[in-house]
């Protein structure tokens, strides 16, 4: 939207600034909306979705009562806490307190912009995507002990120090296994990196198949990333066990629903940055190099795209539903003695691997060998 | 409780706590996730059922009873009519002895399924524990024949049982035991042998057996430290003496013998067992009353009994004095899961928060026979 911001802009080179700053404007913030509808919508989905499989893997129904298969549970859901009592706790930190739900939903929602949904549909078109989805998914941890201690209360301390422990830790090994994606596209550019996947009939020059120092870091990526968003095997900032609700033990209501949708908004965002990265995007697999009509490949890409994200969303779903919790220290073992010394071999090899064979991948290798 | 000691943050656990198993509260000091010290205080549920025994006359106060572990209803009913039983001098038909070990032994499969539940969700997986439910469900619906009830199920009466097995009760409880196994193998799979959950159980409150004999350990706790010791097998009432079955002990399969880990296993392995001591008990049946000849109004002979038996958390005793009138003159109620909290304090010095919750769990205490 972006490039419809220079195209619309540029026709009106002869109309005066002002009415150009009030075009921009005017585009700036529609755009927010549509990606804060899409968003929002996406959530209820997600919800609707988790408690669906949730109940598939325990043997039980899920919601079915709102609406035709309980598809509108989520409607009443989000109604039921609008309308919750918001309740500040006499000795929370008034200001941390209250500001903290907005910064993490922020945050989490900012994150959406620079994603490239299909060739054409996207927020911003960022040459540093991924540097910004990083840099900015961890504010959160700041916005999340900003929670934690304002609550004043202890089990929200407990979850607050875990969290930033636990994300701090955990962006280590996502931005090693990042970089090793990221240096053979040689591009920050979310568009580019997809695009540089092209070809191989959409699915074997996908950067996860390009070597074996990709494909490594597919999963440690993959791992760190459920960490970074707080899922069960790694949920123990809000162990509801332990700690009772970790960092959002004294927030209700829409509050607390800021905190909920954000960790929904983390996991599109987490499962994009992995489609986009190693899964080859949008990249429309075998009919991608047909010819036909821009606006059904356009559909076809949105499709593919949110295709392999809700994919990559179910696995966490299933994680999450099937496997216990680790103690903290283990967790820290995992990141520290595990996956960031696997993050830095993937690395060094990945780069190895680029300065070797210019980037050619294990299927441009095959296809070389079959052709001679 | 002053701020003496600053090194230390006092956090209060309970009584409201996702995971204290009902209202316990520990008072915990902590050095971040490290706890100093423990410190179980109980009383929340307390209901005097020992003083109001003395009010009421010895049949009025089976139903209590059922108060007591309500996890294991049959088993308290069952301990507390042997009791009076005993002090009448009363002989109990084959057939209702036959009646109320199957009774025990279902209900101690359907406590021990919620004591797997409770220590998996505990640790953060929740799909076990409704697996558990799942089964449990089972069970219930076998009393609810029996009895009318899912809970508190007052069947096993002084004398006997209540009534007489209902029409198809043998089919559908065999059944139920077909299957069983085959869930017990989905737990282990699921559970029992999944490296997380060994690595948050194994090594973790080892309870060594000499600890086990000062503390007064009884049950599935005790034998998880290795003692082979089972009121069934060691003094055997009803008719326990004439099936077979193993007394399953901790063996430290997965680390130190009487881990929290062994302690969990011991309450799969009786599982099985019970399944087949249910299994004998069944063909066992045969044609006769269901309960002997008691007066319409007991006035036991002046003296005194005590009757222990093995219940799913361990001993339960039950002291009563007669003064030859319609009611006791005093009751005193010896719950296991009084004496198995009483260790907490000493498990629970120098390791961590998440580990806390295993040792509760893994001991399986219920509050309201603490409490009484």
């Amino acid at each position: 939207m972006i490039g419809l911001i220079g195209h619309v802009t540029s026709s009106l080179a002869h109309a005066g600034p002002l009415v150009r700053l009030l075009v921009t404007v005017v585009i700036m913030l529609v755009s927010a909306m549509v990606v804060l509808a899409v968003a929002l919508l996406y959530e209820g989905a997600a919800t609707y979705a988790e408690r669906k499989v949730a109940g598939d893997i325990q043997a039980r129904i899920g919601p079915n009562r709102v609406g035709p298969y309980g598809l509108l549970q989520f409607v009443a859901d989000g109604v039921k806490l609008l309308i919750k009592e918001d309740i500040i706790p006499f000795y929370a930190d008034r200001w941390l307190f209250i500001g903290a739900p907005y910064i993490v939903f922020t945050a989490s929602f900012a994150a959406f912009v620079p994603l490239s949904y299909s060739e054409h549909v996207s927020v911003a078109d960022l040459n540093v995507g991924v540097l910004y989805v990083v840099a900015i998914s961890s504010v959160v941890s700041m916005a999340i002990l900003m929670g934690a201690w304002g609550s004043n209360n202890k089990w929200s301390l407990f979850g607050g120090m875990r969290a930033v422990a636990q994300i701090i830790s955990y962006e280590i090994p996502i931005v090693l296994s990042l970089l090793a994606a990221v240096i053979l596209p040689a591009s920050l550019d979310m568009k580019d990196i997809i695009v540089y996947q092209s070809g191989g009939l959409g699915i074997f020059r996908w950067l996860v198949f390009n070597n074996p120092f990709t494909f490594l870091s597919f999963f440690v990526y993959f791992i760190a990333a459920i960490a970074e968003v707080n899922r069960t095997p790694f949920d123990i900032p809000e162990a509801e066990s332990e700690i009772v609700a970790g960092y959002h033990t004294e927030y209700t209501g829409m509050r607390f629903a800021f905190f909920f949708m954000a960790e929904y908004g983390d996991m599109f965002v987490v499962s994009a940055i992995a489609t986009t990265l190693f899964l080859g995007g949008w990249q429309v697999p075998i009919i991608g190099g047909l010819s036909m009509p821009v606006w059904l490949r356009e559909v076809l890409e949105v499709a593919v795209f949110f295709a392999k994200v809700f994919l990559l969303i179910y696995v966490m779903m299933w994680i999450r539903w099937t496997l216990p919790r680790l103690r903290v220290d283990q967790l820290m073992d995992l990141c520290w003695k595990y996956l960031t010394p696997i993050a830095f071999f993937n690395l060094v090899g990945a780069s190895v691997w680029v300065l070797l064979l210019h980037g050619r991948g294990v299927y441009d290798l095959v296809a070389g060998l079959l052709i001679h | 409780m002053a701020v003496a000691d600053e090194k230390f943050m006092q956090v209060s656990m309970g009584p409201q706590h996702p995971s204290t198993h009902g209202v316990l509260r520990l008072l915990v000091r902590t050095d971040g996730e490290v706890l100093s010290s423990v410190k179980p205080y109980i009383g929340y549920l307390h209901r005097g059922l020992e003083k109001i025994a003395e009010r009421v006359t010895y049949p009025q106060f089976t139903p209590f009873t059922d108060r007591l572990d309500y996890l294991a209803s049959m088993n308290c009913n069952l301990a507390y009519a042997m009791t009076v039983e005993r002090l009448l001098g009363i002989e109990i038909p084959r057939r209702a002895q036959v009646i109320r070990v199957i009774m025990a032994e279902l209900n101690r499969i359907s406590s021990h399924l919620i004591a797997f539940g409770s220590l998996s969700s505990d640790m953060g997986a929740f799909t076990p524990f409704l697996f558990g439910i799942r089964e449990r469900e089972a069970i219930n619906d076998l009393f609810e024949m029996v009895c009318g009830a899912r809970l508190t199920f007052n069947y096993i009466r002084i004398g006997g049982v209540s009534q007489d097995l209902p029409e198809g009760f043998t089919d559908r409880t065999k059944e139920f035991l077909d299957y069983f196994p085959a869930k017990i193998r989905e737990y282990n799979d699921l559970l029992s042998y999944n490296s997380i959950f060994i690595k948050r159980l194994a090594d973790i409150a080892v309870i060594r057996p000499e600890d086990a004999f000062d503390y007064g350990i009884t049950g599935p706790n005790l034998r998880a430290s290795g003692i082979r010791w089972d009121l069934r097998r060691a003094e055997p009432y009803l008719v326990y003496n004439e099936l077979d079955f193993d007394v399953p002990v901790g063996r430290g399969e997965m680390g130190t013998t009487g881990d929290a880990w062994d302690r969990y296993m011991m309450r799969i392995y009786e599982m099985e067992q019970s399944a087949k001591i249910v299994g004998q008990c069944l063909g066992m049946l045969a044609p006769g009353d269901h309960t002997a000849k008691v007066p319409r109004v007991l006035k036991p002979p002046v003296g005194e009994a005590y009757v222990r038996a093995e219940n799913p958390r361990g001993e339960l005793g039950f002291y009563l004095i007669s003064d030859g009138s319609t009611k006791p003159y005093r009751l005193k109620i010896r719950t296991p899961s009084f004496a198995n909290l009483s260790i907490v304090p000493k498990l629970g010095k120098g390791v961590m928060i998440a580990d806390l919750i295993a040792i509760i769990g893994s001991l399986d205490i219920i509050l309201p026979e603490i409490d009484r």
